[in-house]
């Protein structure tokens, strides 16, 4: 780009509008809908097509005769459904629980004090989003197998001497949400410092002169300012935490069958597409979960308002 | 008097949990430098052996015929070719979506929001389903193209091109006489440098610590990425699976080699997050989301 680009623009836009009588700089210049082409394939393919295909298998037959709400009748009354459910929901809430509690109190406590030794915390907390997938879940084995770990003092104190007890089924949706809370609340206390920095020092100064202690301002007045994130953060955990996959299918391996493989609604879904070859079950569950995901982003889009749709 | 305490109860709570943080990290870096036995009789956080660490890797290496180095490979190809056509399709999209004006705009940009905010594990089953009945179920294909879609990082060029790029400049090369595929060539893909480098950051983390899709999509082990792999080390290792132990399935693979294999799994992913960990957590805040 020369400079001379740079000067000849505005002569260039006046002659343009004195000879067709409207703004150069108009709305219908820009580029055209050449460049979304190559992504609208694999929205299309990958993001849209198989929502449409699992409704359309749920619907269906292995025929592929409609067969109305048939699919989904026939899971819920399947003795596993229930019980995956009923787990997901208690490990949503555990981990919903712990994220909200515990990032909003860290990210609290780091706000304010001296920069340098709160970017050291925030680096640590943050380090095991390093480790997500089936690699936080293999460290966590070794964390809950009290032979070896550096926890097994605290594992002692809940009667914990052997793997199998620290996986006893009552306490898995609580280690797992142990595991999702250490992989992921890293990142979230750093969006929740973030957005506590945007509120203007000013208004501490203000509290504090009005003789409000570091208790009243944290939950007077951070805390309000920052509740669209909290919201953010929730709604999104809440529809993550609905489709737990790889935590319990590899504690299922590692137990010798001890958790059952369909021990999550995900899990169950895919062991009636792998095992049983019943697609269209299959897919009845998906779109349970489907549903589940799709109303938690709509939620997120258009009541939080913190993604931008238009400028 | 009181403000010290309030602030050593501070400092108390959170070294607390820097320690619930850190402690299973120093662990697995430990780890491989003791032999199985000593893992269960010497201090947890003690340093073992370089020796041992060699062993360890002797044992993984020979796990199946190499298969450890060919799950990395694996995990490296389909990441980095699904993030370079991750490249190629979302930053023109994010640049037409954020200054273009043409009829389904909005509704590509919406769809493209709501799936992006939507769990990628809920669209894995239906993404199978639909690969299943188009029969590309145990190729490679299968991994690569929906790692492909990748919305967020549309959003992130679409966030970029509306806010942090001079429509004066873009107008300028218009006015100037280029076409739209040059200015978009010469003047706003230039501008992206930083924009490029947070979308394959987002996008290479994403698919290298994908479990489920691959899991489901892929049926030989020898194309299994590494976090599949690694649950197949899981159920080979007797540590955790007794019955693996006996019957002429001596393996070799004990904790310290599974530790060891968790470990180098996530080094890639390490040093990208240690790499960019700056111009992240400035970059995710300011210029992703809407203050």
């Amino acid at each position: 780009m020369s400079s001379s680009a740079l000067t000849s623009a505005p002569v260039e836009a006046t002659r343009t509008r004195g000879l067709h009588g409207a703004p150069a700089r108009g709305r219908r210049t820009g580029p055209g809908v050449s460049f979304i082409l190559p992504y609208l394939p694999f929205l299309i393919v990958f993001g849209i097509a198989p929502m449409i295909y699992a409704l359309v298998l749920a619907f269906t037959n292995a025929d592929g005769s409609w067969v109305g709400v048939h699919n989904f009748l026939r899971t819920f009354g399947d003795y596993r459904f229930v019980p995956a459910f009923e787990h997901i929901l208690v490990y949503t809430c555990a981990w919903l629980g712990s994220l909200i509690v515990f990032v909003v109190g860290l990210a609290l406590l780091l706000h304010g004090r001296a920069n340098r030794v709160s970017a050291g915390f925030r680096f640590v907390f943050y380090l095991p989003g390093a480790l997500a997938g089936a690699a936080a879940v293999l460290v966590w084995l070794f964390m809950l197998d009290p032979a070896v770990s550096p926890f097994s003092g605290v594992e002692h104190v809940f009667g914990d001497q052997l793997f199998v007890q620290s996986i006893a089924p009552g306490k898995l949706p609580f280690v797992f949400a142990m595991i999702a809370f250490w992989t992921g609340a890293g990142g979230w206390i750093v969006v929740m410092y973030g957005a506590l920095n945007t509120i203007p020092d000013e208004l501490d100064e203000a509290a504090r002169i009005d003789g409000a202690g570091p208790f009243t301002i944290a939950f007077r007045l951070k805390l309000p300012l920052i509740r669209k994130w909290i919201a953010y953060m929730a709604i999104l955990s809440f529809a993550i935490g609905t489709q737990l996959f790889v935590e319990p299918q590899l504690v299922d391996e590692a137990s010798l069958g001890l958790v059952p493989d369909t021990w999550s609604s995900n899990q169950f879904a895919y062991q009636l597409a792998f095992r049983y070859g019943d697609f269209n079950a299959a897919a009845a569950v998906s779109v349970d979960l489907l549903v589940i995901g799709l109303a938690a982003a709509v939620l997120i889009v258009t009541r939080t308002g913190l993604f931008r749709r238009e400028d | 008097m009181r403000t010290s305490m309030a602030r050593g109860f501070r400092l108390v709570i959170l070294a607390a949990f820097a320690v619930f943080f850190a402690i299973p990290i120093i662990w697995l870096i430990l780890a491989p430098t003791k032999a199985d036995g000593a893992l269960v009789t010497r201090s947890p956080l003690s340093f073992g052996s370089f020796h041992q660490i060699a062993l360890a890797w002797d044992h993984l290496d020979g796990f199946s015929n190499h298969i450890y180095r060919l799950w990395i490979g694996n995990s490296l190809l389909y990441a980095l070719s699904a993030t370079a056509i991750v490249l190629v399709t979302a930053i023109p999209a994010g640049y037409g979506l954020a200054l273009g004006n043409f009829p389904g705009r909005k509704l590509v940009l919406t769809l493209t929001l709501v799936v992006m905010i939507m769990p990628a594990a809920a669209l894995v089953l239906p993404i199978f389903l639909e690969l299943n009945a188009l029969h590309l179920i145990g190729s490679v294909l299968s991994v690569i193209l929906p790692f492909s879609f990748f919305p967020f990082g549309v959003y992130l060029a679409y966030i970029y091109y509306s806010t942090a790029v001079p429509r004066e400049l873009l107008d300028a090369a218009r006015v100037d006489g280029a076409g739209e595929g040059q200015t978009f060539r010469h003047v706003a893909l230039p501008l992206a440098k930083p924009i490029v480098a947070l979308v394959f950051f987002f996008s290479f983390v994403a698919d290298w610590n994908n479990f489920f899709l691959p899991y489901a999509v892929l049926a030989d082990s020898s194309q299994y990425p590494i976090q599949v792999g690694l649950s197949d080390l899981l159920s080979s290792t007797p540590s955790f699976n007794p019955a693996q132990g006996g019957g002429g399935q001596q393996v070799n693979i004990f904790r310290p080699e599974l530790a060891l294999a968790t470990l180098l799994a996530i080094i890639p992913v390490a040093i990208v997050f240690l790499l960019s960990q700056r111009a992240l957590v400035r970059g995710v805040l300011a210029g992703a989301v809407k203050q």
